[in-house]
């Protein structure tokens, strides 16, 4: 088993290492890194807008991938910095880190915070990726156990946990999961070939492609939000001076880097959970051990390295689920399983025996990734924190160019372009009215997949509903399912979150 | 709480609307046990019920914007629809300043650098989108130069 390893491993590393594809992974971390950084423009939408452009450039599959995970790992890098310096943000995850970095950055510990972070995020993705390495391949073995009925069981797990921790009311996550789900559904019916919800419109024939969507619901309602805000609430932000590295304080953080990891990657591992809960359970672990001395809240360097270390190895271990079961764990996964989709890779575990240079040339390149983040994001971070200077009345009208050139030079129709809008729209009434998105993308991404894996059932069953309740595996995920929409209800009292820090 | 009850309501109507149109499915010869409609059917009563839950147990009122922002909002969508129409007859030069112009407007009532933003973006990204990334854009249209 471990010779396996490394067998793919090297296989892996021969992808990686090719001067084209490390020119790639580089290329990934840099604009990555600069996506997260940007404030308003998070790791979701960053990797929205930027994969029909991938897709135009006709990448092979590898190479494709190797670019958008690298962006992918950036971003989250990249995060970091416009939580310290301007307490905006630029994600759901990245919230926990200007709970402590704002206030180190307001101390003058700016730099400091910069670099605790930036080593917590690599010490995070990096033992994610290992960690990915060992259990990808384990899972993969136990996905072959799963019929129909069990997968069917899993996507519902994902929309309910997604959905149950995501969301502040379980009656809005759920509706946010049937709209991409009822979306799905339009277009021609993958068994019996008849069109549905299409009322006779040709550009239907085919459903709504689900890079419109996203690009829609997360870059466009984007653009809405700032129109609303006029880019009022990018706050100040904090100087930044003198980077050096604070030995002291890395030393006295390395335990919680690495309980963090821990904690992040199984959240990351459990489908639909992700990022948020990785970096939110990292963060509160993290108080409880220290405790009152931990003085966690007022600038604690305990309190960066984190949630930036649980952050990152969610983001990581959220490959788990998206690799071997087609399950994404966050909305960037979410992203990035669509991403899949249009180069035409079907996930799961037969992934990992038809495609071994896709996945093992993938991890490789992560691992490559993260030092070549550490170095962009720790002696070169003076670079990226310039780009926090971008004022949003250029980078929003340049995100909404960029958006549409992008599904123009995917598609080429009006059309899509038009519902692309439409979605923006849609986008910006659902958070105004604290209905999350993620859920709605991932029914669009999951919704032809899980009713074939229902209606495969019902066909092995002969109709006999009871078939889906037959194997441990789904008795196992349904309890699991009903367990992750309900038990958020009870417990949002007891894991309030912490609200941000205001100056 | 209206805003809630509102939605709820729309969604009823229009899940009610799917249902519908989910039993207009034409069934198929090739048939299975559980056919075209009963996932649709499915989702829609799922939503129906969301939404029900929606009219009678509302959450607080969002902060919506006042009505100078919605008429913002409604010129960007108007603006982003006219862009999308103009793409193709008016090339990529022309169609993306004026459309970069007005958002950037949008969100900062500052117009010369508004302007001087349209014609940069519009600019700098097509040499970055047609000499780097080697998309096929066309500038300006046909014989206008």
């Amino acid at each position: 088993m471990d010779m396996d390893i490394l067998a793919n491993l090297s296989v892996g590393f021969g992808i990686a290492l090719s001067p084209y594809t490390l020119m790639l992974a580089v290329i990934g971390c840099f604009l990555g890194t600069i996506i997260g950084a940007l404030p308003g423009l998070g790791p979701s939408n960053g990797v929205a807008i930027l994969i029909p452009l991938t897709f135009t450039l006709g990448l092979d599959a590898t190479s494709a991938l190797v670019l958008m995970t690298s962006v992918y790992y950036g971003a989250m890098y990249g995060g970091r910095i416009s939580s310290i310096l301007l307490n905006i943000p630029g994600d759901e995850p990245a919230l926990m880190t200007t709970l402590d970095g704002y206030p180190m950055a307001k101390q003058g510990r700016a730099g400091d915070a910069l670099v605790i972070s930036g080593v917590a995020s690599f010490v995070g993705a990096f033992l994610a990726t290992v960690g990915l390495m060992l259990l990808a391949p384990l899972l993969a073995n136990v996905a072959y156990l799963f019929g129909p009925a069990e997968y069917f069981a899993l996507y519902l797990l994902a929309f309910c946990t997604l959905g149950g921790i995501a969301s502040n009311n379980q009656a809005k996550a759920a509706l946010a999961s049937c709209i991409g789900l009822g979306i799905a559904m339009i277009g021609l019916d993958n068994q019996s070939g008849m069109p549905r919800f299409t009322y006779g419109n040709l550009h239907l024939m085919d459903g709504v492609d689900f890079l419109v969507a996203i690009v829609g619901l997360f870059a466009v309602a984007e653009v809405f939000f700032f129109i609303e805000s006029h880019g009022k609430n990018t706050s100040i932000g904090v100087v930044l001076d003198k980077v050096r590295v604070p030995w002291r304080d890395l030393r006295a953080c390395t335990g919680t880097m690495i309980r963090a990891s821990g904690v992040g990657f199984v959240a990351g591992v459990l489908p639909g959970a992700g990022a948020s809960l990785g970096s939110f359970l990292a963060y509160m672990s993290e108080k409880s051990i220290a405790g009152a001395k931990g003085k966690f809240g007022t600038g604690a360097p305990r309190g960066v390295a984190a949630p930036e270390a649980g952050n990152n190895a969610a983001a990581g271990g959220a490959l788990v689920p998206m690799l071997t079961l087609g399950v994404p764990g966050s909305g960037t996964t979410a992203v990035l399983l669509a991403l899949l989709m249009t180069l035409n890779i079907t996930p799961g575990p037969t992934l990992f025996t038809d495609r071994p240079d896709v996945v093992w040339g993938l991890i490789a390149s992560l691992l490559i990734a993260n030092f070549v983040l550490l170095a962009m994001n720790v002696p070169m971070v003076k670079i990226f924190v310039k780009v926090l200077m971008v004022p949003p009345a250029v980078l929003l009208p340049g995100v909404t160019m960029i958006s549409f050139v992008g599904i123009y030079s995917l598609s080429g129709s009006y059309f899509d372009l038009t519902l692309m809008v439409a979605f923006g729209v849609l986008g910006y009434v659902l958070r105004k009215l604290d209905i999350p998105t993620v859920p709605v993308i991932l029914g669009i991404l999951l919704g032809n997949n899980m009713e074939d894996a229902l209606r495969r059932a019902m066909i092995l069953s002969d109709g006999d509903v009871s078939f889906l309740f037959s194997s441990p595996i789904s008795i196992g995920l349904w309890v699991a399912a009903v367990a992750g929409f309900i038990a958020p209800m009870f417990l949002r009292g007891v894991l309030k979150k912490p609200q941000a820090v205001t100056d | 709480m209206a805003s809630d009850r509102v939605f709820g309501a729309v969604v009823i109507l229009v899940a009610l609307a799917y249902i519908a149109s989910a039993f207009q499915i034409q069934a198929s010869f090739m048939s299975d046990p559980m056919g075209s409609k009963t996932f649709p059917v499915i989702i829609g009563v799922v939503a129906a019920l969301c939404g029900g839950v929606m009219v009678f147990k509302p959450d607080e009122e969002p902060d919506w914007p006042g009505l100078a922002t919605v008429g913002a909002l409604a010129i960007t969508v108007v603006v982003m629809v006219g862009y999308a129409y103009a793409l193709k007859p008016l090339g990529f030069l022309i169609p993306t300043a004026i459309t970069a112009t007005i958002l950037s407007y949008q969100i900062q009532n500052r117009p010369v650098f508004a302007v001087l933003t349209g014609l940069g973006l519009s600019i700098g990204l097509f040499v970055i989108f047609k000499y780097a990334l080697g998309l096929g854009l066309v500038p300006v249209p046909k014989g206008w130069f």
